[in-house]
């Protein structure tokens, strides 16, 4: 047995290499700056990512007497309290469908965004424990909670799809390119819940911070009214609605649906591109922020 | 001692190579402290542009180089903020080095901590895929390994229910057997073994055995220098944050084993030990570093008088053992012992009973006055040999269930009888040789 020897130079060049050849090698060192997503990794660890996303389901309905039943609550509830509130108190337009229908659309997609959003960025201070004492892309864990907010938004889908064709709703072809709208909607809470996710772990401030960010950008974005009325209400700050990029996507989800005038070209363009980077953005400040990840949550 | 003897693997093939390996972490220092939050805030605003705290860089681990060949079963050891710590959770990824570079050949499964990602409201089954995933291994291993899982674990009977309903006994037992059968070629354990009953324990130190034989690469930190010992043919011994030895293991555990009694650790500045301070322990020796178990063990204090006079102090010392559980306690108080103010006191311990079990002890030594004048933790350190101070010998578990060795005899009127009436017609119980 020989021993391990203490006198050799100790440079960098000097690593010895080993006389087989392993198909796992991995190299530890410091890294700086940007990091690209490494997607072989990824994948290499999507039994887990599976895992995770598994144990976030069944946890969610563990012990609870209705089950699926509360995921449709809150989307329900507010869609009848803002009915009421726009459309009977306030007498807000809602074109040619019930008013209750354009609330309904509404909710659908924000509850998806808000969710998303929402268990992205807690997933890591979540799972602290596996964050300090297990190596995996730390990715996996915030990605890994879509899976469960899309369950829930599938949930929601089955009923509105119901009630469409209780009112008596159908569908244009434009109803096919709703997917995309949703998963442009997704890029954007991905984006967000990940920066914030990643900051939560410095900052837990932010933790409480973010539901009233949220609370507030549900009247900020054309939830449970439409943009355009909106907009044509208050010209002063128009503007607002058009810079809010959450709002072009609403505005096509109702189209798609419901059949409602949609935006226009220029508010859809931009809604498409600021998801598309704030997406980008969010993943790479999470992979420059997650180097600390483990120190300091 | 070497698990290359089996002859299995190359020994000349280097599983993990390492090279200035160093980790720093930022501490910030207050300059004011605040406490509440208006206060922090009115600082900030009268003072804009001051920086609230001050940073220093602190070194948890600096400078490491070393190479471990395939099928070595390295024992990283050293005392609490050696580096241990650090050097395993850099070598999991689990936190990036600060400096330097460290190449791993193989796959590498760590496990730093027993039951990482149980989860309470998941069944056992839905667990041990969940903690299977977690720790590296594909659903496909989990599955194909899965009896032998339940198996090793003995809980088959609760696997479908909610884990938190277990006992944590078979809580640990279920997490410890997943870990077990993970399937690297490079294994980092961390500490694990330190959990569950005495018989979990050597299940769980013989599946390492097994690992270790198998050819793998393990690096394996403890506390426990009786399982290092046991497992591992190399060692590290980490001061520090600095590599101190590298080589075989029986050299490393020496050296961790001395500097109880070195003067060289942190604790053994006596200007920077907690306590008042008048009095200071300066040096704790004892007669040998192995006792026999029911041996009268003999400890020599020097006591030196740093400042201010306070009137009469009393030694008090406890004797830990390796898993830190406090076995003995040794008040002079009870002995009618008192010193006196004088420069330096020159005084002896002599510990007849408890009998210590086979293993590694620590002494923490303390003056008090009744109020703390100096805490001294880690004064001394000695083993005692696995030499039983018992006429006959038994199977392990005849000690294994109490932390110490008990001086009995076990009796009847009537066994007595027969002894002392036909003692030649006794026949000799053939497996229970005489010691």
């Amino acid at each position: 047995m020989t021993t391990v020897s203490n006198d050799s130079p100790v440079l960098g060049s000097d690593l010895k290499a080993p006389t087989f050849s392993s198909r796992h090698v991995t190299v530890i060192q410091p890294t700086h700056g940007w990091a690209v997503f490494d997607l072989a990794e990824f994948w290499r660890y999507r039994d887990l990512f599976l895992a995770l996303a598994a144990r976030d389901v069944k946890l969610r309905y563990r012990q609870t007497a209705l089950g699926v039943i509360w995921v449709l609550v809150q989307p329900l509830v507010a869609s009848v309290i803002f009915t009421v509130l726009f459309s009977k108190v306030a007498n807000f337009p809602s074109g040619h469908v019930p008013y209750f229908l354009l609330t309904l659309t509404g909710s659908l997609g924000w509850t998806a965004f808000q969710n998303t959003m929402t268990k992205t960025s807690n997933s890591l201070i979540g799972n602290a424990q596996l964050v300090s004492k297990v190596y995996f892309p730390r990715l996996i864990l915030p990605l890994s909670t879509v899976v469960s907010s899309l369950i829930d938004f599938a949930v929601c889908f089955v009923v509105m799809i119901a009630l469409l064709i209780v009112y008596r709703v159908t569908p244009h072809l434009g109803f096919l390119l709703f997917p995309v709208w949703l998963l442009l909607m997704l890029m954007q809470a991905i984006g967000f819940g990940l920066y914030a996710g990643a900051l939560m772990v410095s900052y837990r401030d932010i933790q409480y911070v973010l539901p009233i960010v949220i609370q507030m950008g549900a009247f900020a974005t054309p939830v449970y009214y439409s943009m355009a009325f909106a907009a044509e209400k208050t010209p002063s700050i128009s503007w607002f609605f058009y810079m809010n990029p959450l709002s072009g996507l609403l505005e096509a989800m109702r189209w798609s649906i419901l059949s409602l005038p949609g935006p226009n070209l220029g508010t859809l363009l931009y809604s498409v591109i600021a998801s598309v980077l704030i997406f980008i953005g969010g993943v790479m400040m999470f992979r420059r922020m997650e180097r600390k990840f483990a120190d300091v949550i | 001692m070497s698990s290359n003897e089996t002859g299995k693997v190359d020994a000349k093939d280097v599983a993990i190579s390492v090279r200035n390996l160093g980790k720093s972490y930022t501490i910030s220092h207050q300059q004011v402290r605040f406490s509440t939050a208006a206060e922090a805030i009115m600082h900030r605003v009268r003072n804009p542009w001051k920086r609230a705290s001050e940073n220093e860089t602190f070194w948890a681990m600096e400078d490491m180089s070393f190479d471990v060949e395939r099928g070595d079963v390295v024992g990283v050891i050293g005392r609490n903020g050696a580096g241990k710590s650090t050097l395993l959770k850099v070598l999991s990824r689990i936190t990036e080095p600060t400096t330097g570079k460290a190449i791993m050949y193989g796959r590498v499964g760590s496990l730093l901590e027993v039951g990482t990602g149980f989860s309470g409201e998941l069944t056992g089954r839905e667990n041990i895929f969940l903690s299977g995933a977690i720790l590296g291994m594909t659903r496909r291993e989990t599955t194909q390994q899965f009896d032998a899982i339940v198996d090793f674990s003995g809980v088959e009977q609760f696997l479908d229910t909610p884990v938190k309903r277990y006992s944590s006994g078979m809580y640990v037992r279920l997490a410890f057997a997943v870990a077990a059968h993970l399937n690297p070629e490079i294994l980092i354990v961390d500490e694990v073994l330190a959990v569950g009953d005495a018989e979990f324990q050597k299940k769980c130190l013989g599946k390492m055995g097994e690992v270790a034989q198998s050819g793998r690469t393990v690096l394996f930190v403890s506390h426990n220098m009786q399982s290092v010992s046991l497992l591992c043919n190399k060692g590290l011994f980490l001061r520090k944050g600095r590599l101190d030895y590298q080589g075989s293991v029986h050299e490393a555990i020496q050296r961790y084993l001395t500097t109880f009694s070195s003067g060289i650790e942190e604790d053994e500045n006596p200007d920077i030990r907690p306590g008042s301070g008048e009095y200071r322990i300066m040096k704790v020796t004892s007669d040998t570093k192995m006792f026999t178990p029911e041996q009268t063990k003999t400890f020599r204090f020097r006591v030196e008088k740093r400042r201010g006079l306070i009137g009469r102090l009393a030694l008090t010392v406890t004797i830990l053992n390796e898993v830190g559980a406090e076995v003995a306690q040794c008040d002079s108080r009870f002995v009618g012992f008192w010193v006196d103010d004088t420069d330096t006191i020159e005084c002896e311990l002599s510990l007849r009973t408890p009998w210590l079990k086979p293993g590694t002890y620590r002494m923490d030594a303390y003056i008090l006055s009744p109020g703390v004048v100096d805490k001294y933790e880690g004064a001394c350190g000695f083993e005692v040999s696995p030499v039983l101070p018992y006429k006959h010998s038994a199977t392990d578990d005849a000690t294994a269930h109490a932390p110490i060795l008990s001086d009995f005899d076990w009796s009847s009127d009537e066994v007595r009888f027969v002894n002392r009436g036909s003692l030649d017609a006794l026949p000799e119980i053939p497996s229970m040789s005489r010691s």
